[in-house]
């Protein structure tokens, strides 16, 4: 089966073009930077984005492929050398980023920059454009040029060899720690989303059946048929959309369906334990065909529907908030823009991938330019939509959406007045009017993201496509963020139930087994009692729970990105690669400094917004003092727990990178300087016979 | 069906394999079938092929 050697680029376009293509960005870029006041178009993002990833990729990571990693054609790669026919099979280079695009591609880069308007739009966006150039696509290009060079080892192997056994652990408990935090703010996105929403909560509980329904079919009545499967799994969720709009006017089935936070953040834990100790083939497999289908079909309409429409971005360029007193999260643009931001501008958990099913699929090493850093430049461009789809909302309306009710208020009326004082025009009947419109009794305090987004999406689409159906793309939009938010919510379950059965398998045997049931069953236990601590604290927390779990999970995935980074720096180093290592310790220096300073603030700030500690501190005074009453004083303890416990993870997280950087710096010198250090463990070169011009001597 | 249609086509079913079988038994054909047994059928195939895609991190955040 020879799908392989991909063509070559076109050749490069003439230098005259690529002029007028820096020209063109610098333009919209310029545009987007130094524009006060007056209303902007969207499309000055979109041009902006598309120039500075197309010249990124054709000078930067031509570059980078071609003096730093040295890429080389005539290279067997581990497809070609290990061909299976499974694991490793060397296949079409488009077939293979279609692939990574669709395992790399989260909810994450549409939730962080929709948190991160909170700023303005300009914050966000550099970071965006600057982080994926400079640092993301670097990051998964790195990883997966490692991965490469050694036979498609994953990244907690990668570390083991290059960096010692402190390395390889550190590695392994830190992706893990990832995981619990990232599945718990999921949760809690989706929460957020559904409650008291019949309509949402239906058409989510809907894609429950569907996927089993799709699960039965592929396996029973036609297997493998992927695409009938989820052509008809797609029209079912359409009409799972119409069908919540259906129960939301019943008046006996709605109250089915309608739920406070803490009860949906139960059902989720109990399906998220059922997701993962069920079989795969029955919800897990056909569910994340279906979010995957979805997602890929909903983002380019989105990218058709922002050209088509061409929004008024309303959201000024810096808000007030920069000084860290912003509602939705606490902390001073410099950190935590960088933090909040995480996927779309650099994401750790892409080295994972980058190192996992990936490489072991590249037909020719010079690939690895096209799908490591070409896939996260698309990944990032999902991001600055999502930006788009924030800051054209009014921000009067941007903010009533997202502002916590521990905030805010409560009260419509004192949210509005608090939103008002801030110059950020909104009405009660504004937002009645607004929330009727998509079909929900209220818009306020839908913390997360997921639901401005929605409103965004609805009114792009509704505005685009004929504006009708506002309530059903509001829901639509919900269902499609839900559906793979769920996919996450399994897939990560079960990727955390196997890093943890491997870890007990070095001490019990049996619990290592991965089929066997006592070990599955206490195994997802264990994890989905840690997401779902996390989780349903966040749904009794006043100010919303995303407030301290979303930095806490950017943290962390900035964390994993700088493990990546070190690895990479020290084969850099080994492979006497010294005068080109800026390139990996650049994104590392700015990783480590925004990682550290945000941890260290999570930690010891004053503000009891922003610190953990002194927040907890306040609320044990408050609570000693008798200031609180009825479930507030109930549930303070509880909350005064979680908060030492973010704190105490904070602390962890800041080790570990720290541990991770003087490791890093410690084999780097014993490198340079001679002394004994674990060796490159990169493979031999081995003639590769799938490229047409190698000659055989 | 023109050319170009079908090799979009043909991309769509690799891209979401949607041909995973047919792939299966070329390559069987090519690699094992001097081997003497029988390629699995589509069913046993697609259950294996699922069990082996799951074994590791397939979504990102």
């Amino acid at each position: 089966m020879a799908t392989t050697v991909a063509k070559r680029l076109p050749r490069p376009l003439s230098a005259g073009m690529w002029v007028a293509v820096v020209v063109l960005g610098t333009f919209a870029l310029a545009g987007i930077a130094f524009n006060r006041g007056e209303s902007i178009n969207a499309m000055w993002f979109i041009v902006a984005a598309l120039c500075i990833y197309a010249l990124g990729y054709r000078f930067y990571s031509a570059f980078l492929a071609a003096k730093v990693f040295a890429l080389d054609s005539t290279r067997a790669t581990p497809a070609e050398r290990f061909n299976d026919g499974r694991d490793f099979v060397p296949t079409n280079r488009w077939i293979v980023f279609g692939h990574h695009f669709a395992a790399i591609a989260g909810p994450g880069p549409l939730i962080g920059p929709t948190l991160a308007a909170q700023f303005g739009y300009l914050p966000g966006t550099l970071w965006i454009l600057i982080g994926a150039t400079l640092g993301g696509c670097v990051q998964d290009f790195v990883s997966l040029f490692c991965s490469i060079r050694r036979d498609g080892r994953s990244l907690g192997q990668m570390a083991r060899d290059e960096l010692g056994p402190i390395g390889g652990a550190v590695a392994l408990i830190g992706v893990l720690a990832i995981m619990i935090i990232l599945i718990a703010v999921l949760g809690l996105v989706v929460v957020n989303a559904m409650r008291h929403s019949p309509w949402a909560t239906s058409t989510v509980a809907a894609t429950i059946p569907i996927a089993i329904l799709i699960g039965l079919f592929m396996r029973h009545l036609r297997p493998g048929r992927v695409l009938e499967g989820t052509a008809i799994g797609v029209v079912l969720l359409l009409l799972a959309v119409f069908g919540g709009g259906w129960v939301d006017k019943h008046e006996t089935l709605r109250v089915w369906f309608d739920y406070d936070g803490p009860s949906l953040a139960l059902m989720i834990i109990v399906y998220g334990f059922a997701a993962a100790v069920l079989p795969v083939w029955l919800l897990l497999a056909p569910r994340d065909y279906l979010s995957t289908f979805m997602k890929i079909g909903t983002i380019v309409a989105l990218a058709v529907a922002i050209v088509i429409l061409n929004p008024v971005v309303k959201m000024p360029a810096l808000t007030q908030f920069v000084d860290g007193s912003g509602p939705i999260f606490a902390g001073k643009v410099f950190p935590f823009v960088f933090i909040t931001i995480a996927c779309g501008a650099i994401s750790g958990f892409h080295s994972l991938i980058a190192s996992g099913t990936t490489p072991k699929l590249l037909a020719n090493e010079r690939d690895a330019r096209f799908i490591g850093y070409g896939a996260m430049a698309v990944e990032s461009f999902v991001a600055i939509m999502a930006m788009v789809a924030a800051c054209v909302l009014d921000p009067g309306v941007y903010f009533a959406i997202n502002s916590p009710a521990g905030v805010v208020g409560a009260n419509p009326a004192d949210a509005v007045a608090m939103i008002n004082s801030w110059n950020y025009p909104v009405t009660v009947e504004q937002m009645q009017m607004l929330a009727r419109e998509m079909g929900e009794a209220t818009l306020f305090a839908r913390t997360g993201g997921a639901p401005s987004l929605a409103v965004g999406m609805a009114s792009i689409f509704s505005s685009a496509f004929g504006d009708t159906l506002l309530a059903a793309w509001y829901h639509f939009a919900i269902m499609f963020e839900a559906l793979f938010i769920l996919t996450t919510v399994d897939a990560g379950t079960r990727v955390a139930r196997f890093m943890l059965q491997d870890i007990f398998g070095n001490i019990v045997p049996a619990m290592g087994r991965t089929s066997w049931y006592p070990s599955v069953l206490i195994c997802s236990g264990l994890v989905v009692a840690g997401w779902g601590y996390f989780l349903y604290i966040g749904t009794i927390d006043p100010l919303g729970g995303i407030n301290s779990l979303w930095p806490l999970f950017g943290i962390s995935n900035q964390m994993l990105a700088a493990i990546a980074l070190c690895v990479a720096t020290t084969v850099l180093v080994k492979s006497s690669r010294v005068r080109f290592v800026w390139v990996t310790t650049l994104p590392l220096v700015w990783l480590v400094a925004v990682t550290s300073t945000a941890a260290w603030q999570k930690l010891f700030s004053p503000d009891p917004g922003l610190g953990f500690l002194s927040h907890a501190d306040q609320l044990a005074a408050k609570l000693a003092s008798g200031a609180l009453t009825g479930a507030a004083a109930d549930q303070a303890p509880r909350l005064i727990f979680n908060d030492r416990l973010d704190a105490a993870l904070t602390a962890f997280f800041l080790i570990t990178v720290w541990v991770l950087v003087v490791e890093t710096a410690r084999v780097c010198y014993a490198s340079l300087s001679g002394k004994p250090h674990p060796p490159l463990t990169e493979s031999p070169h081995v003639p590769s016979r799938l490229v047409e011009d190698w000659v055989r001597d | 069906m023109t050319e170009a249609v079908r090799r979009v086509w043909a991309v769509i079913r690799e891209l979401t394999g949607d041909d995973a079988y047919e792939r299966y038994l070329a390559h069987w054909r090519t690699s094992h079938a001097r081997e003497g047994a029988a390629p699995l059928d589509r069913a046993a195939f697609c259950r294996e092929e699922q069990r082996r895609k799951w074994e590791g991190v397939r979504r990102c955040c």
